[in-house]
This record gives C-alpha cells, structure tokens and sequence, in this order.
C-alpha cells in the first residue's frame, strides 16, 4: 500500500481523533457521569410509573435504561462538532487543504473519536444495566446489538455536530445547537411508552420523532428480548440519520475546502 | 448610598442589556425549562394516575410548580456564568478599579439575576397557562409561591457569584451547574415525596429544596403547606449565600 492511500490517511487521522477525544477527560467524562446519573434519579423517582396499567416492566431502570445510549450519543455530537470546529478555528483544516488528503479519509478520521467514545459509553452503559439492573432480556447476543447499534447512532449524531462545525466553522454556534438535540430526547417515549402517553399532541410528535424509535429497539431488547419490527425501525432510523448526516457534512466540507 | 445604587444600576442595566440582545445567551435560559417542562407535563401526564398520587391540580400543575423553581435557579446560576465571563474579559477588574462601592456590584448582578428570572417565569407561565396550569390559590398564596422563588433565585445568583469572584473564569461553570441541578433533582420533581423510592427518597428527605418545592406546590393548590420551614430554608440559603458571595468580592479585590 502507498503511504498516502485511502487507508492510511484515514489511519493517521482516526489515530488522531481518538487520542485527542480520549485525552480530554472533559469530553469523556460527562458523557458517562450525565447519563447514569440521570438513570439513577428517574430509576428511583419514576419507579410508581411502573404502577400504570400496561406499562411493560415492574422496574422503571430496565425502562430508563436505553437512554443514557442516546442521551451519551447526543454528547458526542457535541464533541464531535467542538472539535472539528477547534480544526477550523485553529487553521489546522486550512494546512489539511494543502495536502493531498482525500476529504472522505478527513470524514471517516474526524468521527474515529467519536466512534470509539460511543465504544466506551456503550460498553458502561450496558455493564450498569447488568450490574444494577435485572440484565438484558435478549442475552449477550442482544447486548452485543445494543452496542453495535448505539454506535451508529453516535456516529449519526457525531455527523449532525460536524455539519454544524462545518458550516458555520464556529464552536460557540455547536454549543448553541446543543439544546436542540436535547429537545429531541425530550419529546420522545423517553419517559413512558408511546401507548400511555396521554396528551396526544406528544404522542404525535413522539410517534414522528426518529429518537422514540432507536430508544425502543434498545428497550425491546433489554425488556422483551428480540424484537424484529423495534430493531428494524431503530437501525433504520439510526441509519437514515446517519447517511443524511454523512451526506450533509461531506457537502458542507468540499464548500468548506473550496472556500479554504 | 447613592454610590451603592449608581454602580448597581450601571452592572444591572449592562448585564440586563446582553441578556436581551445576546441569543446565545437567552435560548438556553428560555429553552432549557421549556424542555422540562413540555416534556413532563406532556410526556409524563398519565403519572397523575399512579395510585397514591394525590395532587388535586392535576399533573401540568404539579410540573409547573418544579419548573418555576428551576428558571428561578438558573437565572441566578446563569448570572453567576455572566460574572465569570466579564472577569475573563477584563471587564470587572476595570470595575472594581472605578467601582466607588463594591457592594453595588453585587447588587447589580443581583437585579439581573431577579430581570431574567421575571422575564423567563413570565413566558413558562404564559405557556402553563395556554397548557392547562390550575391555580387554586388565592392572592396571598401567589405572593408566597413567587417570593419563594425570589429568594431562590437571589440565593443561588449569591452561590453563583461567589463562586465566579473567586475563580474568576467560565470554567467554573460547571461548579456552580452541578450542585444546582443535584438539589433540584434530588427532591420530588416528577411525583410527592411518599411516591419516590429508593435512594432518591432518601436524599430528598434531607434535601433543604424538597420543603421549598412542596411549599410551593400547596401555594399553587390553593393548601399552602410546610411554609414557615420553607420560607426559613429560603432565608437561611440567602444569608448563608450572601456570606458567600461577601467572601467572593473580598477574594476579587484583593486579586485587582
């Protein structure tokens, strides 16, 4: 293989991404402290939820479980997008324009960091589902699903947070989209299924909110076992959001290499 | 006197001016207790039927009454970050070198911390309203619910300061975030306190803001309960906080 082939500058650059990622505690931390520290408050506080007739499971933190995966994947958009921002407010994508880098090496490189935090977030969250929790219905076969497909998520929103860096080429305009992804966590089934959400207006935006269905494909496996129809929905949803994504960042770096 | 209030009118009306005219820093302020509460009133209104759950206002109600206390904490908090930023700016060095009271500098940011407060109250309301809100308390009941949340935010804007005059960088936000958010989600936010389990009961058991959130709660109710432990918890974090931010600003003189 030539020094400069596909592979080795993505290597050079995933090698990159994932050591600068991981060298930032502040990156890596509270995308796991955040998470299962607000699994342990709704465990307990939202426990009688599991009193409501048809609710499917006697333990509230076997339900609450999916979402420390979505809510570490919206950590790692943000990451995601501070850092490709950081690339551009630094000059370091300008010098990268006057290589002879492929722009598809620069993607699948930048996003190796935030693959590998989605690993790390992933693997915790499903030990603290073991540990703490009545274990995964679906077995290892299922937990090793679970992993795979949190990380397309990841990747999906890690894309979402480096088309916004791209952009605008700003780190203060990724903060500020920050909330946004949060409101799609929060008008979700992230707190009680679809079924006993009572204010239909929520329902209908929870039912076309893409996020209620990867939550459910990572909750039919930790409280059903498999279920074909949920996973199918939540990698489809995962996937869709993720090429979306890919296309929208890979469109708005060549302009953002044009204009470089 | 007049030194104190001049000072504190100029800090109020700077901070009170980016507050308005700056949207990266009013959509989070807005946004973040919209989120809340949309999302729990919304998503988790069938919780009013758990057996035991007994709030007679009905579950938008008891959601509005957390989150009322959640926007008046964060108006102090986020004063609390607009402090360390103008220290990172060089702006309150040059401040405390003009300023001819320093005590009116605490006093601005403090009419700040009370504007955004208002201001933010005042739409979650309009939304409640629009959503359902039902209020059973009278006038007087309202006068206690929004003091409450005055001296809220007054102590935490306090807490936040201090913290910012004596690290004097945006770093410490989440110093003044973290201890924040755990007290307020470690009292009964989503259900009564007899419906919480586990650890989380026994934190909110001993969690000053469990008493201000159910007084809170009974105001809205029109059954106003646990008022004077509640009003005795407000007025204790404000004098407590009031030391606090005093030994910030001593912190920050002797380092201009």
């Amino acid at each position: 293989m030539r020094r400069t082939g596909l592979l080795f500058q993505v290597g050079v650059l995933a090698r990159r991404s994932v050591v600068r990622t991981l060298r930032q505690p502040a990156m890596v931390v509270p995308s796991l402290v955040f998470p299962l520290m607000l699994l342990s408050i709704n465990a307990s506080g939202l426990e009688s939820a599991t009193h409501l007739p048809g609710f499917p499971t006697d333990h509230y933190f076997q339900f609450a479980l999916a979402i420390p995966f979505v809510q570490g994947a919206l950590f790692s958009a943000n990451s995601a997008g501070t850092n490709v921002a950081n690339d551009i407010e630094s000059g370091f994508l300008n010098r990268l324009a006057l290589t002879p880098l492929r722009r598809m090496a620069l993607m699948m490189g930048q996003m190796a960091g935030i693959v590998a935090l989605g690993l790390i977030q992933a693997v915790t969250f499903v030990v603290v589902g073991v540990a703490f929790g009545d274990g995964i219905a679906a077995g290892v076969g299922g937990a090793v699903v679970i992993v795979a497909l949190s990380l397309v998520i990841s990747l999906g929103f890690g894309l979402i947070g480096a088309f916004v860096a791209l952009r605008s080429g700003s780190g203060e305009a990724v903060q500020g989209v920050f909330p946004l992804f949060f409101a799609a966590l929060f008008l979700s089934s992230m707190s009680l299924p679809r079924n006993l959400i009572e204010t239909d207006w929520f329902r209908t935006v929870a039912t076309w909110n893409p996020v209620s269905y990867m939550l459910e494909a990572i909750r039919s496996l930790v409280i059903e076992g498999w279920n074909g129809e949920a996973l199918a929905l939540g990698f489809a949803c995962a996937g869709g959001l993720a090429l979306l994504a890919m296309v929208a960042a890979s469109s708005a770096l060549r302009t953002r290499m044009v204009r470089t | 006197m007049t030194g104190f209030w001049s000072v504190a009118r100029a800090v109020a009306w700077r901070n009170i001016h980016n507050f308005f005219t700056n949207p990266a820093i009013i959509i989070p302020s807005l946004l973040f207790p919209l989120f809340f509460f949309t999302a729990f009133a919304g998503g988790l209104s069938r919780v009013d039927q758990v057996p035991g759950f007994d709030y007679a206002s009905g579950y938008t109600t008891f959601v509005y009454g957390f989150v009322l206390l959640q926007a008046s904490t964060f108006g102090g908090i986020f004063t609390g970050f607009s402090v360390a930023r103008d220290f990172e700016s060089g702006f309150s060095r040059r401040l405390l070198l003009g300023a001819p009271r320093h005590g009116g500098i605490v006093g601005g940011y403090w009419l700040a911390a009370l504007t955004r407060a208002v201001f933010t109250i005042s739409i979650i309301t309009t939304v409640a309203l629009i959503a359902g809100l039902d209020v059973n308390g009278n006038a007087i009941d309202l006068v206690g619910l929004y003091s409450l949340a005055v001296l809220v935010n007054a102590a935490a804007m306090l807490f936040g300061t201090g913290i910012a005059m004596r690290l004097r960088t945006m770093q410490a936000a989440p110093l003044m975030q973290v201890p924040a958010f755990l007290l307020l989600f470690l009292a009964p936010v989503w259900v009564p306190y007899d419906l919480l389990t586990g650890w989380v009961q026994s934190a909110a058991s001993f969690n000053p803001v469990t008493l201000v959130l159910e007084a809170g709660r009974g105001f809205l109710a029109g059954e106003p309960e646990k008022v004077l432990p509640a009003f005795g918890v407000g007025l204790l974090l404000a004098s407590l906080t009031v030391l606090w931010a005093r030994g910030g600003l001593r912190s920050a003189e002797r380092a201009a």
